[in-house]
């Protein structure tokens, strides 16, 4: 009895079940019909839903009412804005804020984390015990908490303007905020940062050169003097020859308040506080796993080059231990920028208390006003985590 | 060979000895080599030590030294002669400590509360402990029976069926919403050229299976129906759906020949909730209802959290899994779903559940405040646990899933039996620090005007009565300690977990 030779199985079959269900075939694709058919189902009874509730609640939907003029002032704007502005500019106002005290509370929590880290890892015993205490202690408390304590305790606590803390009689510490000196451009303004742009361009300039005479012939080059006259000099000449730059508008106490200067609105200071030293604990714990995942050897083997611990840390260290601190440490920025919606909590004029708080409750159109809120997170979120991979991407690119 | 005596190699004198080596050992040597060292480590020192000094000596001033104990209102907690520096105002916190802790729940319910956490206390203690027996049901008990008792023993209420009925109401109302949906479909499209007949096709389709299933459902209903009219609908539900569920259990696992012991997990499973009915009185209307807008204080903040916690479970596995599906519609919807909560601000949650979710339910519909933030923190939670799970699912080896689909098992036998297990006992610490983070992040609810520990704290500000300088600071103190207690004991909890389960690794 021979034997028949089996039949391959069909090709295109096979294709076809790929491209239908995946790998799992005819059962993928039953249940991907299947997962489809319960979406649109919850789909639809969303849209009915929300439409009968819509039309119950005669709000009309759509983005008509950006238009409309939002009536109410701003504490704190970035671009001139007045209470006869309309929806859209209190969107942009609101944005801004947010991206103001994120960039602000990245700047700081990323000093003071790396000086925490630093702190934690150091061989003095008590600095090292101290950084840890802050760490652990600052991580263990909601940043909500932090920020109502910095805010309703801690700046509420401070003098009255009559009584304010100040320093050379030019800043200004109360609980109104803090007030500073606000620079006025003169016409030798723009000579003056002519100046400073050609001087520290040519600082850049010189410090290459240095760096490339030291790799090809070994010859070491001070750079420090020349920089420090350029940058120094240049300006100061600039500013003798067309006089002074800027000129400050010195803050008086005129009544109950200060007059003139430029004012930081409390709620901007507890909240830049309250997210840069909480934010700075979780990188501080990030710098630290990195610098303690560099290989013990290159520390040792910098010291016997004769290097001071300090450059062993600046020069080869933290080079290597940077390649793992940055994912995370995005990841923290990212965090941060997220948290600074906390700022409803205290009034701060971000995105989420201005947009999504005072003008959902004026207008009732939460569909739009929260999908446009989550959808400027989402935006920031994805752009992040596109430029994360990307550089992941180089990075292994690089590594071979 | 000569006498060695006439040497003169050979030394007549003991070497005088030497001086001690540095001590490097002990007090003294302790601060030697980590304190004093070299002029930066002393510079150091003496900073780090007076800030430690400002900070600290404050503090305890403040707390214990200069604090006020006893008094009835503001009067004791203010300084008796100008001048005077007064410390925390404890008392202020003895006043509001029920506030703190059970918000505006009713004073002579609060019983229920405290019964609450006396049972959770006991169920979650033994499944801490590595060394004790009985996990698994330890955790059926904990993350299945206990939310449940907890709803009824907290809210009230009782109930008016069980499962048959449950299942029949659920079931026909899909149904009864996809036969609605196909009508509208049907009638809807008459108007476009070419979409127009489709859409009525497929409307009709639609509506011809929602009748076909109303008639499989038929029997279902008519149970009910009877069920309903029964005396006692309740204990009648109840004998119904164990008889139903115990013939499920008995064909499904192959008769007399699987042995005894499903039918018995299975009918001990049924007498704890018979148990629990007729104890707790659900058939006849249970305890008073407690409105969820009088709860506050550590209650929500601990019921958010569990609630959060054991909700976001299921969610995570089931997105975890899906993120790692070979369905290609699948993978990419739990990948979607996941960045989305992952990118958003829980604070724009809490206000999507608060103003969006109730545009979403049916006209008349509403839905508790409390249950909207819950539904919102379980989205958002579920999105992080998936991450968590997923990284637990890619360290289980290949080998552990082909082995088991060698043996024969199904895909769901092989996850829930081989991988999930498994991958779970490995992401025990992410879990804990991912309650450690939702745990703070209830704090968030305050915001959409519900009174947890931090809310309360907040709202107790305001009162007139206990308005001194102090008042604040000393608020802060307290729910700072009670925070700190519960995450800093947590994340030492994580760290024993990670510890243990990387003991084979050390050396």
């Amino acid at each position: 009895m021979a034997i028949e030779p089996r039949q391959p199985p069909s090709q295109f079959v096979a294709k076809l079940q790929r491209v239908l269900g995946g790998r799992a075939g005819w059962s993928g694709f039953v249940v991907q019909i299947l997962f489809v058919a319960v979406l649109a189902w919850i789909c639809y009874e969303i849209v009915a839903n929300a439409r009968a509730n819509l039309q119950a609640q005669r709000i009309t939907a759509g983005f008509g009412f950006l238009a409309n003029t939002a009536g109410f002032d701003v504490s704190q704007s970035l671009i001139p804005y007045s209470g006869s502005d309309s929806y859209t500019r209190v969107f942009f106002v609101g944005l801004l804020n947010t991206l103001l005290v994120s960039a602000i509370g990245i700047f700081f929590a990323t000093l003071i984390g790396f000086f925490v880290a630093l702190g934690r890892l150091s061989p003095n015993w008590l600095l090292s015990r101290i950084s840890g205490g802050y760490v652990e202690g600052v991580r263990n408390l909601p940043l909500l908490f932090q920020i109502l304590f910095w805010y309703l305790a801690v700046l509420a606590a401070l003098p009255n303007p009559r009584q304010s803390i100040s320093i050379f009689d030019s800043v200004f510490l109360s609980n109104r905020g803090l007030v500073m000196p606000k620079p006025i451009g003169t016409p030798g303004f723009e000579p003056f940062v002519f100046a400073v742009l050609i001087a520290i361009v040519a600082t850049i300039a010189l410090w290459r050169y240095s760096r490339r005479q030291l790799f090809q012939s070994g010859k070491v080059i001070k750079v420090w003097p020349y920089a420090l006259g350029l940058l120094i000099g240049l300006p100061l000449l600039t500013a003798l020859i067309f006089g002074a730059p800027v000129t400050f508008e010195i803050p008086a106490l005129k009544g109950f308040n200060f007059a003139g200067g430029s004012r930081v609105i409390p709620e901007f200071v507890a909240l830049t506080l309250a997210l840069s030293t909480y934010t700075a604990a979780f990188i501080a714990e990030i710098v630290r796993a990195g610098i303690l995942s560099v290989h013990k050897g290159q520390m040792e083997a910098g010291s016997s080059l004769g290097l001071q611990r300090g450059s062993v840390l600046r020069l080869i260290v933290i080079p290597q231990a940077m390649r793992v601190i940055l994912p995370p440490l995005t990841n923290q920025y990212l965090n941060l920028t997220k948290n600074s919606s906390l700022a409803v909590a205290i009034g701060y004029p971000d995105l989420v208390s201005v947009f999504a708080g005072t003008t959902l409750s004026q207008t009732g159109q939460a569909i739009e006003i929260i999908g446009v809120t989550m959808g400027v997170y989402l935006l920031i979120s994805l752009v992040t985590s596109a430029i994360m991979s990307f550089y992941g991407w180089r990075i292994g690119r690089s590594m071979g | 060979m000569s006498d060695t005596n006439s040497s003169a190699f050979v030394r007549q004198d003991l070497v005088p000895e030497r001086a001690a080596p540095v001590k490097t050992t002990g007090f003294v040597g302790f601060l030697r080599t980590r304190l004093f060292n070299s002029p930066t480590n002393i510079l150091i020192t003496i900073v780090s030590a007076l800030l430690l000094w400002f900070i600290v000596v404050p503090a305890l001033r403040f707390a214990l030294v200069d604090a006020v104990w006893t008094g009835q209102d503001r009067t004791a907690c203010l300084p008796k002669n100008p001048g005077d520096v007064v410390g925390a105002c404890w008392p202020f916190i003895q006043a509001k400590f029920s506030q703190f802790i059970y918000g505006f729940y009713p004073e002579q319910e609060r019983w229920r509360v405290n019964l609450t956490f006396i049972l959770a206390a006991i169920l979650l203690l033994p499944l801490l402990i590595p060394r004790l027996p009985a996990k698994g049901p330890n955790a059926i008990l904990f993350f299945l029976a206990f939310p449940v008792v907890a709803f009824f023993l907290l809210l009230g209420g009782g109930l008016d069926g069980l499962g048959v009925t449950w299942t029949a109401g659920l079931l026909s109302g899909f149904n009864d919403s996809i036969g609605e949906g196909g009508r509208k479909l049907a009638a809807g499209g008459g108007t476009a050229a070419v979409i127009g007949p489709l859409l009525w096709a497929l409307g009709k389709l639609i509506v011809l299976i929602s009748t076909l299933v109303s008639w499989v459902l038929l029997p279902l209903t008519w149970l009910r129906d009877q069920i309903q009219a029964f005396g006692r609908p309740v204990w009648a539900d109840f004998v119904a759906t164990a008889v139903i569920v115990l013939g499920l259990v008995f064909w499904l696992s192959g008769g007399a020949r699987a042995g005894w012991r499903p039918l018995i997990n299975w009918f001990s499973i049924f007498a704890g909730i018979g148990l629990v009915i007729a104890v707790m009185g659900l058939d006849r209307g249970g305890l008073p209802i407690v409105d969820t807008r009088l709860w506050g204080g550590l209650l929500v903040t601990l019921v958010v959290s569990v609630t959060g916690i054991v909700a976001s479970m299921p969610v995570g596995i089931a997105l975890a899994l899906g993120r790692r599906s070979t369905i290609p519609l699948i993978r990419i919807f739990s990948i979607a779903f996941i960045e989305f909560w992952r990118g958003v601000p829980l604070i724009t949650v809490l206000f999507f559940a608060t103003y969006m979710l109730p545009l979403f339910v049916p006209t008349g519909f509403t839905m508790d405040g409390l249950m909207r933030a819950l539904i919102g923190i379980a989205l958002f939670a579920g999105a992080y646990q998936a991450e968590v799970i997923r990284g637990g699912l890619q360290a289980i080896p290949r080998g552990q899933g082909e082995a088991a689909s060698a043996l024969g098992l199904s895909w769901a036998k092989t996850t829930a039996l081989i991988v999930m297990p498994q991958a779970l006992r490995h992401v025990i610490p992410g879990l804990v620090n991912s309650f450690i983070a939702l745990f703070k992040d209830t704090s968030l609810v305050s915001i959409v005007a519900l009174f947890d520990l931090l809310g309360s704290l907040r709202a107790s500000f305001s009162d007139p009565v206990w308005s001194t300088p102090t008042t604040l600071f000393t608020g802060f103190a307290f729910a700072g300690i009670i925070y700190f207690v519960f995450c800093f004991g947590m994340s030492r909890y994580s760290l024993f977990v990670e510890n243990r389960l990387n003991a084979h690794r050390r050396n």
